[in-house]
């Protein structure tokens, strides 16, 4: 009886999981092999090597530096800033309330928040404003149209990713643990760096993720406020996409973004720990996840 | 004496994180304060010249197509969320209940659509819908939105029923019960929790998406980010500093509504 149903109910989700994205990536690989229309773009059913040869140039590869650099760094910051805010939070009498204090930004519109800092930062921005008004410049800063400020949004949009899977790992933790280290002696930083850290690791992996993997594939942040020194791989997809109309050119970049940001995970998943248990906090990271959206 | 001290909180936390927690809730909130405190501003500029709802005015009455927008994503979010809660339900019961061959790599590959960067999703479906000469219309807008909500029903609905006890579907079948009647009055109820927090989880991002909503989007197909997009590229506006208090408080009021929503799945 339960052999017989079991495929049944499953049916729908792999068909349309196949249909609309093994297919469609499977669509992308083939087209990164294939030869570019040269008048209209699109593709001629040609192979070619083209398409990966085109991605040796040193234009390209400043871009993917640029994209490693604004991942990482994002990355780090949000996990500094993140621990001890979840650690707080976990510990609080009101961590309820803290959760959903946490949550709220996090749901609020991803463009409305990159928006909030056009109208602090931009060139008519308040900070302009307020700077010129107490006569401390003539003209406005330009604070936005860098990689600086596409490293600052990316930290305030993605940050609560960071916060969510750490309070809830943290949250678990047997704080009496610390008392007892500290009993026999040890040091406050001592207590936190080898009895918390080493058990909340799970938390800080799936921290790292879930900030890195959207960080490293950016698109709409350098977009919207960043300059053509701060684009990320993500922009050149789409620029080869829609405007170039170089598609070999767009997939091969999918097929290179994808593969980076799996090596990545895969790499830091085999540093962290050993493969199965990545998989293990990679399951309940992504529970955590959708968690947060739980919210609403 | 140490036993009531686990996850009290009765234990004073160190100055440190306290900062650290103070300056992560100013961070993520004073833009928010500052795009409501602007909302009711008179002038065009983001400096004060006094207060007026002239904006909100606009935003309600003279923004046809932010609130056709609007309309389309309503639609997308709520028909996505219902396909993709009931193939996600139907999936999670099935990969959860019974053992069959690839049981496990279903189980494995329904989740890698989560872990891709969006961009190389919208990408794909670009191309794929192309391909296959679909024009880009809302319609490929709601197929687009069900593929990246169907992994996330998925898990909120596989982890539901990870609490649930067999032998009650054990039970179910020894009294009788047929396939039919075991899902609808046995499994359903019991998994109704997280099926709503999967739809929930669903419509929201949903209404959220941006990155792969622009790729799939066709002319005359705009989302209500879409349209905000369209908006601030030209800079700040006032009646998007109304829009967006708006939004939040539509965001508080939900978030508070569901504050069981996020007890539940944060602390089972």
């Amino acid at each position: 009886m339960r052999k017989k149903y079991g495929p049944l109910y499953v049916t729908p989700l792999t068909v349309w999981l196949a249909a609309f994205f093994v297919i469609p990536i499977s669509i992308i690989v083939y087209y990164s092999f294939l030869t570019k229309r040269p008048a209209t773009g699109g593709v001629i059913h040609q192979f070619s090597l083209e398409a990966y040869t085109a991605l040796i140039n040193p234009l390209i590869f400043r871009i993917a530096l640029n994209t490693f650099w604004v991942a990482c760094v994002s990355t780090v910051i949000m996990i500094a800033l993140a621990i001890p805010t979840a650690y707080y939070m976990a510990r609080s009498k009101y961590k309820n309330f803290f959760l959903l204090l946490v949550i709220i930004p996090f749901l609020t519109n991803f463009l409305i928040r990159i928006y909030a800092w056009m109208a602090i930062l931009g060139n008519n921005g308040i900070l302009n404003n307020a700077l010129a008004s107490i006569g401390l410049i003539d003209s406005h800063i330009q604070f936005l149209y860098n990689v600086n400020a596409v490293i600052l949004l990316t930290v305030y949009t993605y940050l609560p990713f960071a916060i969510l899977p750490l309070y809830s790992t943290i949250e678990k933790f047997d704080f009496s643990l610390l008392e007892a280290a500290r009993d026999l002696g040890a040091t406050k930083l001592t207590a936190m760096l080898r009895i918390l850290f080493p058990n909340i690791r799970a938390g800080i992996t799936t921290a790292v993720l879930f900030t890195f993997i959207p960080a490293f594939g950016n698109y709409a942040i350098p977009q919207i406020i960043g300059d053509a020194g701060s684009y990320m791989l993500g922009n050149v997809i789409a620029r080869e996409l829609t405007v170039t109309r170089n598609w070999p050119l767009a997939s091969s970049l999918s097929v290179v973004l994808t593969t980076l940001t799996t090596l990545g995970v895969l790499l830091f998943m085999r540093f962290n720990r050993s493969a199965t248990e990545g998989a293990a906090a990679m399951a309940a990271a992504a529970k955590r996840r959708q968690g947060m959206r739980a919210a609403i | 004496m140490k036993l009531d001290l686990k996850n009290t909180g009765n234990k004073p936390t160190g100055k440190f994180s306290l900062g650290m927690f103070t300056l992560v809730i100013c961070f993520l909130y004073m833009p928010l304060m500052i795009l409501i405190v602007y909302s009711f501003n008179e002038s065009r500029m983001m400096s004060w010249s006094g207060f007026s709802l002239r904006w909100y005015n606009s935003l309600f009455f003279e923004s046809k197509n932010l609130w056709r927008s609007f309309g389309n994503s309503a639609l997308i979010a709520v028909t996505s969320a219902t396909i993709s809660t009931i193939i996600g339900t139907l999936g999670a019961i099935g990969l959860y209940w019974y053992k069959f061959r690839f049981n496990k790599t279903i189980k494995v590959a329904a989740f890698v659509p989560m872990l891709i960067p969006e961009i190389i999703m919208g990408v794909s479906l670009l191309i794929f819908f192309a391909g296959i000469k679909l024009r880009l219309s809302l319609f490929t807008i709601f197929l687009a939105h069900t593929t990246f909500n169907i992994p996330f029903v998925l898990m909120v609905v596989m982890a539901r029923l990870e609490e649930f006890d067999f032998s009650i579907v054990e039970a179910a079948y020894d009294l009788g019960a047929a396939e039919l009647q075991t899902l609808t009055k046995v499994i359903l109820p019991f998994a109704m929790p997280g099926i709503i927090s999967g739809f929930l989880i669903a419509v929201t991002l949903s209404l959220e998406d941006f990155v792969i909503t622009f790729f799939v989007s066709g002319p005359g197909s705009s989302t209500l980010p879409l349209h905000i997009f369209s908006m601030i590229r030209f800079g700040v506006s006032p009646v998007i500093n109304a829009l967006s208090v708006v939004m939040i408080a539509g965001t508080v009021v939900l978030a508070v509504l569901s504050r069981n929503v996020i007890k539940y799945m944060f602390q089972k």
